[in-house]
């Protein structure tokens, strides 16, 4: 076996929580994935390894509304790696009440093909 | 739509639902089902929704709507099936006493003192945050030390953040969701501490809520101490022996400027205590019947008022047929009363229902004392069925069939949870 | 302008002070370091009026325990902050102990204090059933009474106030002058205050204060006591104050259960001596000690319901006595260590001080116009509902519910504003709003959201109790671009 990568991940398909075992090669391709008890660990595992990717949940100012922050969400997962800068980018947002649920608020957010739309409506405060 | 700005509050209504979270919607939405005609939700805040507002992450509705909403969409499409059933809903109201006659007294700031008669009634006031007088963190009272759920609530709603460097006390999922939203805030998370020696919280949330963001969760470890005069300046933090007492031998300081507390959720039953209605001292909730029904005859109860629940789905689940049963008793449907106890044994802390009737088919809530995998579920001598695994975090549910029970005859039945080999 | 009396310290015994003073045609003003009156030791301790026989003869806070109890009930009636003759059972365990609570009733018949009675344990038993059976016979005591010290010392002050005290907080008295004319010169933090008077009512820091004119004389040790509040679940469980025999070699008065003046039970104090002056946290040795002490003579009570803890600190003064009287300083009146019983004793301490400035040189004219009285404060939740109705119809900030627990209505937290409160803690003392079983998570928002606009500042600005005890942050808002 030449050098081959040992990568780990929590299974959080259910609570048993197996801990899986990721071997891939030289080119990052996954040879082969241990430690799971039913299949939703060996494809999560493949997932994690080649493309992480996350829901991203957060709020956005709002003027006017019965709250402050109409809370938000991608309208698909997003690459793991830009969960953050996307939550940065949010905090310079400021919307106008009313809105409602389903707004898009930012489309297309960084290119990832995923909209930004709130998650309930924020009717005018009053 | 959302708030239910009711113009004009009647005196007299049909079920009377206390609390607009997850499980007095459901309810009313099940009363009216069942054939009720006026129905009334009342509930304190500004909103009917209950927790679900603040609660944005994603997660909610699998089992109910099929797709995974976050708890705003949740609340916001149930709202909509409440008010298309013409349920009026009042907000910014307390219920502050109740009786045995099932007549309510609210006070609110629109519709000043009000008292008012319904012919049942359902309790789903939910549950409040256990804080740090229930644990006697030891040390100084500054500012910073508050718990998850307020948190949330500066952080998703008003606006605010509760600090600069946070250490969370609680692997429960409503700390870990906290620890994400934080970091994603700008918040430095040093740490999460659990006194037991496993987390709380779904595997989901220990992934995607710590490990992504490299925020370390210490198990069996406890804060020991809080420092600062005016506001925590930094907390001592030390593992515990099996008695769960602090060694401080081995304990350290961390600097933080607040203290979040995520020790778990106690039912609301001020209420049902004046009611007088009994109480299981396990749960802190009521003793229901299989119609979610209380020690008092029309006064129901359901969702995070009966038992502290993980899942809203199921919540939904139960209370919408704690409201079914309320409609039932006011359109005089009656059916046979409950003829088996259900007994909480081995390795079970408590079961909801507490009684179940050998004539229809009930789904029956229960927590574990101890996680254990590849075991048994063990109704009596009648019935068993094989499980993967069971977690205290995770409540289970059975299903019970008229037919596990044709052989039967006595009047309790012993619920273990057991290693298969025994 | 010359002041006649300053005041340094607004504990009870301050904030007592001030008020009789204000009887008189006087310049005077209290100075208080913390954001309220009564933040120091006077909110954080036990709240009992002692019932009179607890003190040894021949000390002066025997002596001024039972004349400071008598004078609650018509303090009361001007001011109306609550105050409720509970009564006290002392409950002895076994025959020493029979003994020694003979000797106690002996002890305060002697000095004149009615109703004292030795009662037997059946007799006990049928007064409080959760008592443990194991008892042999109490002493019961009928003029040990309750109050809230915290709002004791809100309405002497506010009362001061509105017959022309000056009154200021957050501001330490940093410096005392004696000047060549026999008056002194009183450096704060907000200026300087000429005066013919100073009382020295410092709490715990009484003898830095007396340092600041050269005086060494006395020192103030600090004897913590952590206290432990139950649930509201247990009101009821015990009518009385419940005591232990006193230890005795120590004679410390022991684990208490108290029902406090708004029904909570409360149990403490411990009391043990610590350095540190700023001292208060509460400590798991503490609140072991409370709860093993207890359950011996009240079983049925478990730290399961335990909702809240804090710590006081007690002024101990070498000698152990009260230190009360002028000083070598001219002008300068010490009233330092006032340890327990100093709240009961409150009202005649402060009648002594007024004699002692009479001698001094302070001409006294009656103030004529002199309001002994403060406007009532509603109670919105203690009310029959017939009243609760009406004054919602007249005024629906009644019925808008802000505290859950302890059902306080935003007119009432508007009203503390109103009075002064400045901070969280300021209104949770002043209406119970944030002490109950939820312990704010319902009400602290709200509070801070009427706080913000009554005071015109941003809700970040809000604190807990002043200084740096800010409660949340202002967001960071990014500028970058999406
Ligand atoms: C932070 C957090 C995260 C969660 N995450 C998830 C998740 O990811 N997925 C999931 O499925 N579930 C989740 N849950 C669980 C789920 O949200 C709860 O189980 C559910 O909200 C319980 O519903 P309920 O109606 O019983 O209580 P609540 O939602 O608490 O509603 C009770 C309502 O009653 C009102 N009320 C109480 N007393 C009175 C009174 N006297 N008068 C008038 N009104 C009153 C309250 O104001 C409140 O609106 C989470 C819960 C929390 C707290
Ligand atoms: C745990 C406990 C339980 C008790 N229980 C009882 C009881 O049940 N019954 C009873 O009768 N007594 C009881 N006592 C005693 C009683 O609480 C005290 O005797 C009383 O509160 C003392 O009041 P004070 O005004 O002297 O002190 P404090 O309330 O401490 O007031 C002194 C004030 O001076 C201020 N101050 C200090 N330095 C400065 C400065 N440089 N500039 C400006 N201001 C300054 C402080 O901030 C403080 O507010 C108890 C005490 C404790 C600790
Ligand atoms: S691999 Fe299967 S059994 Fe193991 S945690 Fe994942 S989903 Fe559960």
């Amino acid at each position: 076996m030449p050098d081959n990568t040992l990568t780990h991940y929590l299974c959080i398909g259910c609570p048993l929580g197996c801990r899986l075992e990721v071997e891939s090669d030289d080119g990052d391709n996954v040879v082969e994935v241990r430690g799971w008890t039913c299949k939703k660990g060996d494809a999560y595992a493949r997932q994690e390894h080649i493309d992480p990717r996350r829901m991203v949940t957060t709020t956005v100012r709002v003027n006017g509304g019965r709250w402050a922050r109409v809370p938000v969400k991608t309208s698909d997962a997003v690459p793991k790696g830009q969960v953050e800068a996307i939550c940065r980018a949010l905090r310079s947002v400021t919307l106008a009440a009313p809105v409602r649920m389903g707004d898009v608020i930012v489309r297309d957010v960084f290119g990832t093909g995923a909209d930004i739309v709130a998650t309930r409506d924020m009717p005018a405060a009053g | 739509m959302i708030t239910g700005k009711l113009s004009h509050l009647e005196q007299h209504y049909d079920v009377v639902v206390v609390g607009g979270g997850p499980a007095g919607m459901a309810a009313a939405v099940g009363a009216r089902d069942a054939g009720a005609e006026k129905i009334l939700i009342v509930d304190r805040e500004k909103e009917a929704g209950g927790i679900l507002w603040q609660c944005i992450h994603p997660g909610f509705g699998l089992h109910h709507f099929k797709e995974e909403l976050t708890g705003p969409e949740y609340a916001q499409r149930y709202l909509a099936s409440v008010m298309d059933k013409g349920v009026d809903v009042v907000t910014g109201a307390f219920v502050f006493d109740a009786d045995r006659d099932r007549r309510i007294q609210l006070t609110s700031g629109q519709h000043g003192i009000r008292v008012i008669d319904s012919k049942a009634l359902v309790l789903g006031m939910g549950a409040r945050e256990r804080t740090r007088g229930a644990i006697r963190i030891p040390g100084t009272r500054p500012a910073g030390v508050l718990t998850a759920g307020l948190a949330q609530k500066f952080v998703n709603m008003m606006g605010f953040l509760p600090g600069k460097r946070v250490v969370i006390l609680g692997s429960g999922d409503i700390g870990l969701i906290m620890a994400r939203r934080l970091t994603l805030e700008g918040v430095e998370v040093v740490g999460v501490f659990e006194i037991m020696p496993h987390a709380n919280g779904l595997n989901r949330n220990i992934v995607q809520c710590l490990h992504d963001f490299d925020i370390p969760l210490h198990l069996s470890t406890t804060v020991a101490h809080i420092h600062g005069r005016d506001r925590v300046e930094k907390v001592t933090v030390a593992p515990v022996d099996a008695a769960l007492r602090p060694i401080m031998e081995k304990s350290w300081d961390i600097d933080c400027d607040t203290l979040l507390l995520s020790i778990g959720l106690l039912p609301e039953n001020e209420l049902s205590r004046q009611l007088g209605i009994s109480l299981d001292p396990v749960t802190s909730g009521p003793v229901v019947s299989s119609r979610m029904e209380t020690s008092m005859p029309g006064v129901f109860a359901c969702g995070n008022v009966v038992h502290i629940h993980d899942l809203v789905d199921f919540v939904s689940q139960e209370s919408y047929l704690a409201g079914t049963n309320a409609g039932e008793f006011v359109t005089g449907k009656r059916r046979p009363a409950d003829n088996v106890r259900l007994v909480p044994g081995e390795n079970v802390r408590y079961c909801v229902p507490h009684t179940i009737s050998t004539d229809r088919e009930h789904t029956v809530y229960m927590r574990v004392r101890q996680p254990l995998e590849k075991c048994l579920i063990r109704l009596g001598d009648v019935y068993q069925k094989k499980l993967l695994y069971v977690f205290p975090a995770e409540m289970v549910n059975l299903t019970i069939r008229p037919r596990f029970l044709e052989q039967f005859h006595g009047d309790a039945l012993r619920v273990d949870v057991v290693p298969r080999d025994t | 302008m010359l002041y006649d009396v300053v005041i340094v310290g607004g504990g009870v015994i301050g904030s007592a002070i001030a008020r009789e003073l204000m009887r008189y045609r006087l310049r005077a003003v209290l100075v208080e370091k913390e954001c309220e009156v009564g933040f120091g030791t006077s909110k954080s301790n036990s709240g009992i009026i002692h019932a009179g026989h607890h003190s040894a003869p021949g000390t002066l806070k025997g002596d001024l325990e039972w004349t400071g109890n008598q004078m609650w009930d018509p303090l009361n009636a001007d001011l109306d902050f609550g105050f409720k003759r509970i009564g006290e059972l002392t409950v002895a365990m076994n025959e020493a102990q029979v003994h020694e609570i003979e000797a106690l009733k002996r002890q305060g018949e002697t000095r004149g204090v009615p109703g004292l009675e030795i009662w037997d344990r059946e007799r006990t038993l049928k007064a409080e059933p959760n008592l443990t059976p194991d008892l042999l016979a109490s002493l019961s005591a009928p003029t040990a009474g309750v109050i809230n010290p915290y709002e004791a010392c809100f309405s002497l002050v506010e009362n001061a106030c509105i017959n022309g005290l000056e009154l200021s907080v957050e501001n330490p008295v940093l410096g005392i002058t004696p000047e060549p004319d026999g008056t002194l010169t009183v450096k704060t933090r907000h200026g300087l205050y000429h005066t013919r008077f100073v009382i020295n009512a410092a709490g715990v820091f009484a003898d830095s204060v007396a340092a600041m004119v050269g005086l060494n004389d006395f020192r103030i040790y600090v004897r913590k006591g952590e206290e432990y509040l139950l649930d509201k679940r247990l009101e009821g469980f015990v009518q009385r104050l419940i005591f232990p025999c006193p230890d005795p070699v120590t004679r410390s008065k022991g684990i208490l259960v108290i029902p406090t003046f708004d029904g909570t039970l409360m149990v403490g104090p411990t009391s043990h001596v610590v350095d540190d002056k700023d001292d208060l946290t509460t400590t798991s040795a503490g609140s072991d000690e409370v709860f093993d002490k207890v359950t011996q003579v009240v079983p049925g009570i478990s730290s399961r319901d335990c909702i809240a803890e804090f710590a006081g600190l007690r002024a101990v003064a070498d000698g152990e006595d009260f230190i009360i009287g002028p000083t070598a300083v001219k002008g300068f009146i010490n009233v330092a260590g006032i340890q327990s019983p100093g709240l009961t004793a409150a009202p005649a301490i402060a009648a002594m001080v007024i004699d002692i400035l009479r001698d001094e040189g302070l001409a006294l004219a009656p103030n004529d116009h002199f309001i002994p009285t403060v406007p009532r404060r509603v109670r919105f939740g203690a009310l029959p509902i017939e009243e609760k109705i009406r004054l919602a119809d007249e005024n629906p900030r009644y019925a808008h519910l802000i505290c859950r627990c302890e059902h306080v209505s935003e007119q009432e937290i508007l009203d503390a504003i109103h009075d002064g409160a400045r901070t969280l803690d300021g209104v949770k003392f002043r209406t119970r709003a944030g002490m109950g079983r939820c312990q704010g998570g319902f009400c602290t928002w709200r509070i801070m959201e009427l706080l913000a606009g009554e005071l015109a500042i941003p809700i970040s600005d809000v604190t807990k109790r002043g200084g740096g005890s800010w409660i949340i942050m202002q967001r960071e808002e990014g500028e970058q671009q999406v």
